[in-house]
């Protein structure tokens, strides 16, 4: 396998990309992994979308109509793991991937080999945990959140693969943050400082050390339904003293700051994108990242708020409640520094920054319907119906996949060289917001009037809410193969993109030629001034 | 700052290590997973250990090739300065992670301890327990258990003053001898390196045999095992994923042990074994750990 081709004879040391499908496979380029992350986790997206839709044409009309209530409840399961473990996550990887070396002046990740291990883990994991629906006893069917003891005790015995499935992402993710967190802390441009980096790196780097954080607990959290299921231990068995509530526990000790991971490098994303189409600088950068490294810590004292109906006590209970309003005060931060960065701002909405504006709206209605949860008592009738359902949607839909779409608009003609087609993008943008707002906006009143969420059938009363969520489901879902078409499109065609690609476009990556050489800043840059915008 | 004065950080051009190594690694889990189905599905035959077996041989055989090409990297002097400080902040954040999945079970263990042992017997606003359960005494060591014909409690738990303090000597003097042999790197003096890692590794050994009869003693003479109940669980777990770490933190210091006696390591050039060391001093951390609430604070007899 010494296929080398040199495209580049004057510096010798700088090869250019192998050809046919082993160039994939064996790449230690980062550039070429952020591509395969990419691809991943579009194809997962559309995966786990697929799974949505049969979710919202059974929910089309009351009654039973299309799927038996055993597989609902795999696929509303499956297609939470999907879009979070598959198409969020690796997302925002390759998204590091690609940008990190060249935002901060490195030749590449600073553990190339291990980059690919981290990658290529994934597809092994899905298909193992997509072959679930073909063996015996289905697919994981116990939600996303996959509590004790219905992954354990009554559970099918597909589980099993589940459990080593996940065990197999942690390991990918816990490599990939390595690399990221070493990536960021050692491969900086000589001169370039913490406080220059843009905030998509420190978005990143505080995302990679929640991961390497939290990570380890979900696997040990699977490692214990594991030892009850086939070992007979008594964790979340109160016949043995163990306690199911320490399921919980356990679970969102990863799971809360799980949902941090997959929005803090979207704060990073629209922090890049409003300044350059604002035609300002980022309104209060230093208290960016610290709102983001507040976030991070508040993360880890938070997470029995999604357990107020378990049965804890009162007094964790008003402690859980208070730390979580907290959160909001870093958030504020955020989006008022946002808003600031565009006040007065010689604003221009190209389909990026349409994104981007939308994120900030949307994910702020998630955020204050996120206080009101926070709410004990007004929790208590809240808990596991529809409203929470709008709530998380509202903040990963809008917030954290409207801001990786941003990201690809906005650095795709880096990647591929050309512009994509404006009128295209912008048609892509508007079809979205209005099936995303049509789709999850009714579901905080059928959540209010007490719609529990994972069942099929539902009362007649929540019929017409239901079945304009479900259209618009649809005009989203297939909103997304325009998408598809645009990158492909992109990728062919020859409208060739200028080096800054936006006229106020600020950063490293915008120094470098259109489309990125393959290797880039082998030696390191000289102008930190282009560093952050 | 001149291109002169910049050293190149080494990137390889791409390797045919990580794919085998997500295969071999795929292949291992998916075995285990099948041989565990079968064994609690009660079926005999199974594909499972030929799947494990070609995955465990593909994994361990890359990652024997992934390390030496490293070591033999490092020797051509591919690697800078800047790479070797990838390879320090790497391990470090590797261990911090590790670090993250013992606090994992030793949170099941406070929790259980101070909170569910009570709620099981009535305390608090969880009464429903005492319907249920009506004859259930709440103590730790929990020697007889809520539901007592499907989690038979132990008759005895393992003594803190015995074999675990054996074990805590062992390992602490294993981190001093571990340490003695990296100043001797440092010196320059191979003998003494070879010396003091061997004993180093013979305390790991010896541990793990301290542990293996401890743990056939538990099964064998007390009752005491995974089945039985909240308190075997968390002892059998925390001390089992320490023993697994240990078993994994003495292979590293072996392959240490055939590179000091192959002529690697230089004062300046001994990032392989500083890992392993640190990698041990981890372990031994966590016995502590493990000895002080697991043991020691672990209500049960000191045997002393």
């Amino acid at each position: 396998m010494s296929a080398v081709i040199e495209h580049d004879h004057h510096e010798d040391h700088h090869h250019g990309p192998d050809k046919g499908l082993m160039r994939w496979v064996l790449t230690t380029n980062h550039k070429d992994i952020g591509t395969l992350y990419l691809w991943f986790s579009f194809i997962m997206f559309l995966t786990g979308g697929v799974f949505a839709l049969v979710i919202r044409a059974e929910l089309f009309q009351p009654g039973l109509q299309i799927v038996e209530p055993e597989f609902f409840i795999q696929m509303t399961t499956m297609h939470g793991l999907i879009m979070v473990f598959g198409a969020v996550m690796p997302a925002f990887v390759g998204l590091a991937n690609w940008l990190v070396p060249m935002m901060v002046g490195a030749p590449d990740m600073a553990l190339p080999r291990m980059n690919n291990f981290s990658f290529w883990i994934l597809p092994f994991a899905f298909s193992m945990l997509l072959a679930t629906f073909f063996m015996e006893g289905g697919a994981p069917n116990f939600g996303w959140t996959f509590y004790a003891p219905l992954s354990t005790e009554y559970a099918p015995p597909t589980v099993t693969f589940f459990i080593f499935g996940v065990h197999l992402m942690g390991a990918s993710s816990i490599m990939g943050s390595i690399n990221i967190i070493v990536t960021i802390l050692n491969m900086r441009a000589p001169g370039l400082k913490l406080m220059q980096m843009p905030l998509f790196v420190w978005t990143w780097l505080i995302t990679a050390y929640l991961l390497l954080a939290v990570m380890p607990v979900l696997a040990g959290v699977v490692t214990m339904m594991l030892m009850d299921i086939h070992f007979a231990t008594a964790f979340f068995d109160a016949g043995g003293g163990g306690d199911p509530v320490l399921f919980q526990h356990v679970f969102w000790f990863f799971g809360h700051p799980e949902v941090y991971i997959m929005i803090l490098p979207a704060f990073g994303i629209v922090s890049a994108i409003i300044p350059t189409f604002a035609r300002k600088r980022l309104f209060g950068y230093a208290s960016m990242v610290y709102a983001t490294s507040a976030i991070a810590f508040l993360s880890f004292i938070v997470w029995a708020h999604h357990m107020f109906t378990a049965g804890i006590p009162i007094t964790g209970e008003l402690y859980f409640m208070y730390a979580t309003m907290l959160i909001a005060i870093p958030t504020g931060v955020k989006v008022f520094n946002w808003v600031a960065t565009m006040w007065k701002g010689s604003m221009t909405f190209e389909t990026p920054m349409l994104f981007s504006v939308a994120f900030v709206i949307l994910f702020t209605i998630g955020g204050l319907s996120g206080l009101m949860l926070a709410i004990v008592p007004a929790d208590f009738q809240y808990h596991d119906t529809y409203f929470v359902v709008a709530h998380f949607h509202y903040v990963l839909v809008p917030g954290a996949v409207f801001s990786i779409m941003a990201a690809v608009y906005y650095w795709l003609p880096k990647w591929t060289g050309n512009m994509y087609n404006e009128a295209l993008g912008k048609t892509h943008f508007w079809l979205s917001f209005v099936g995303v707002n049509i789709t999850f906006f009714p579901q905080h009143f059928t959540g209010l009037a007490g719609m529990p969420r994972r069942i099929p059938d539902y009362a007649l009363q929540f019929a017409d809410y239901n079945m304009i969520s479900s259209c618009g489901a649809f005009l989203f879902g297939f909103s997304q193969i325009l998408f598809l078409f645009i990158i492909l499109q992109t990728i062919q065609d020859d409208k060739k993109a200028t080096n800054q690609v936006w006229e106020s476009a600020h950063g490293l990556e915008w120094t470098l030629p259109s489309p990125a050489p393959y290797h880039s800043f082998s030696t390191p840059p000289k102008n930190l001034q282009e560093a952050h915008g | 700052m001149s291109e002169q004065s910049y050293e190149a950080y080494y990137v390889p051009h791409n390797s045919k290590l990580p794919i085998f190594a997500s295969l071999g690694i795929f292949l291992t889990v998916f075995g285990i997973g099948n041989i565990l189905n079968d064994m609690s599905a009660g079926t005999e035959h199974s594909a499972g250990m030929w799947v494990l077996l070609v995955g465990g041989l593909v994994l361990g055989f890359t990652l024997f090739y992934w390390f030496g090409t490293v070591i033999e990297e490092n020797h051509q002097k591919l690697y800078s300065d800047q790479m070797n400080r990838s390879y320090v902040w790497a391990m470090g954040w590797f261990i911090f992670s590790e670090v993250m999945f013992f606090m994992a079970f030793f949170g099941a263990l406070f929790y259980v301890r101070f909170w569910v042992v009570g709620w099981l017997g009535g305390e608090g606003d969880r009464g429903p327990s005492e319907l249920l359960w009506p004859g259930f005494t709440p103590e730790w060591p929990m020697m007889s258990n809520p539901e007592t014909d499907k989690f038979v409690g132990p008759a005895e738990v393992i003594p803190s003053l015995q074999l675990p303090l054996l074990n805590t000597a062992l390992l602490i003097t294993s981190s001093f001898t571990v340490t003695i042999a990296h100043h001797a790197i440092k010196e320059g003096n191979r003998k003494k390196l070879i010396n003091w890692l061997a004993a180093t590794i013979a305390l790991g050994l010896i541990f793990l045999v301290v542990q293996g009869y401890e743990y056939y003693h538990a099964y064998a003479d007390l009752g005491l095992t995974l089945a039985s109940g909240i308190y075997g669980t968390t002892f059998f777990m925390l001390t089992g994923f320490h023993g697994a770490h240990v078993t994994l933190g003495t292979f590293m210091l072996i392959v240490m042990l055939g590179r000091a006696l192959k002529g690697h390591f230089e004062a300046d050039d001994c990032f392989g074994f500083e890992a392993a060391s640190w990698y041990w001093h981890f372990v031994d951390v966590v016995w502590v750990g493990l000895f002080i609430f697991v043991y020691l604070l672990g209500g049960g007899p000191t045997g002393f």
